[in-house]
């Protein structure tokens, strides 16, 4: 591992400075279980690494009627161990509950997740389907970006120099809704998924018809993919097999993935279908109490 | 190491209830803290990558792998490890469960399980056994095949 400084700064201002002087050779550090792994195998060789975990801002978890805000460095058990979170945002539960182990969870966030930009990210398609959005801090100052349009590529994302993730934003759900995520992996825990589905809907006051949903797929693409074709197919349609049939073949369609050590092409978009039909009946069910 | 190596960093940290003040060099993980600058072998080195647990200590009673943890972050903080488990009265009951129900055979995953299921009983007094093994999911064991571990938790709750 190339030898790198260690700076704990307490303001956003400061961290951006840091990150600003070293361009890619300074990673902010929140969990750590991407960055160290990364470090210590020299895909990154670094020159600083920025303790973020001592700025207010982004250590922040607050839950309102203005909705969700989830600081870049809180780790994914202050999260799932949240019951209003868990209540009101159970797809966004979902995801992080199964990033890594216990261990990891303890360390790992949401915010880290979004960085690291793998296409397996299981934390990102919950976020997209949520329509949340990211809170970017640079040099030249603050912007957001949809989640959705966050990573750019295997392990790329939109920020650029100096920039630093501050916080995540989730607006609270509409009355009637539901979400929920899960992906396919070879055993129970601790593993990557060989494809992921999440899913948003909201239904009408009747609980009988789809008034808006999102559909997002992980692991099957270079990036998580917004499958907006399948989730706007459902949307005015009656809750019922032949809709949900039709969303998820939908979702299929859009799945591009890569045959690779875990998955063939074949496999990961059959693996889309089935996830996405279940994943739309379970986040109807939870729309429905 | 290069003679311009990054300065080190000056961390006051509690460990199995002791205070430690050290200057630990930046990149150093707190697994190769605790092992080169205290002395404390207990925990153990294996994957390096968050995928064996067998390095697993607890911060501020959250257990974490220490090898993705740099010694410098524990400044301020609380670690426990295998070793502060035994008191001079005898083995904490987790550790007297292990050898009665023979959870290990060659040991080298064993502190990090201990540390593991301490960090679950000392939150949930009795975990059903489905709770257990996902508790444990990120502890790695290539010898006993789960169950005997799994048994000594539970005996350890009994």
């Amino acid at each position: 591992m190339h030898p790198f400084a260690y700076v704990a700064p307490s303001t956003v201002a400061e961290a951006v400075a840091v990150l600003d002087e070293h361009g890619d050779r300074a990673r902010p550090l929140a969990g750590g279980t991407d960055l160290l792994v990364k470090a210590r195998a020299n895909v990154w060789e670094l020159d600083a690494v920025v303790d973020i975990k001592n700025i207010p801002e982004l250590m922040n978890l607050s839950v309102g009627s203005d909705g969700l805000s989830i600081g870049a460095g809180v780790p994914c058990y202050q999260v799932y161990d949240n019951s209003e979170i868990a209540a009101e945002y159970p797809g966004i539960v979902d995801g992080v509950s199964i990033i890594g182990g216990i261990q990891v969870q303890s360390r790992a966030g949401l915010g880290g997740n979004l960085c690291n930009a793998a296409p397996s990210g299981d934390g990102i398609c919950p976020l997209i389907v949520h329509s949340a959005v990211a809170k970017i801090s640079g040099p030249s100052g603050d912007r957001e970006v949809a989640v959705e349009d966050f990573a750019t590529g295997p392990s790329r994302t939109v920020l650029g120099k100096g920039e630093l993730l501050v916080s995540i934003e989730v607006p609270k759900p509409a009355a009637n809704s539901g979400a929920a995520y899960t992906r396919f992996i070879p055993r129970n825990e601790m593993d990557i998924a060989v494809a992921g589905v999440g899913v948003f809907v909201q239904l009408d006051s009747s609980g009988q018809n789809f008034e808006s949903a999102q559909i997002a797929l992980a692991s099957v693409g270079p990036t998580p993919i917004l499958a907006s074709a399948a989730g706007d197919s459902l949307v005015g349609k009656p809750v019922n097999d032949e809709t949900i049939a039709a969303a998820a073949a939908l979702a299929k369609e859009a799945a591009t993935p890569i045959t690779d050590m875990r998955g063939t092409v074949d496999q990961r978009k059959q693996l889309v279908e089935v996830l996405t039909g279940r994943m739309i009946k379970q986040a109807v069910e939870r729309a429905r109490g | 190491m290069t003679t311009n190596s990054p300065s080190k960093v000056h961390v006051t940290t509690t460990i199995n209830g002791q205070q430690h003040e050290l200057l630990v060099p930046p990149y150093m993980s707190l697994l190769d803290t605790l092992r080169e600058l205290i002395g404390l072998t207990g925990t153990k080195e294996g994957c390096l990558d968050g995928n064996c647990g067998a390095c697993t200590v607890s911060v501020d009673g959250r257990i974490v792998d220490s090898c993705l943890v740099l010694g410098a972050e524990v400044n301020g903080k609380n670690v426990n490890t295998v070793e502060g488990m035994a008191t001079p009265e005898g083995l904490h009951p987790l550790q007297q469960a292990f050898l009665e129900e023979a959870a290990l055979q060659c040991g080298i995953c064993t502190p990090g399980f201990l540390v593991a299921a301490k960090g679950l009983l000392d939150n949930e007094p009795s975990p059903s056994e489905g709770r257990i093994r996902h508790w444990l999911a990120g502890n790695l064991c290539r010898c006993t095949g789960y169950d005997k571990i799994v048994r000594a938790v539970q005996k350890a709750i009994d």
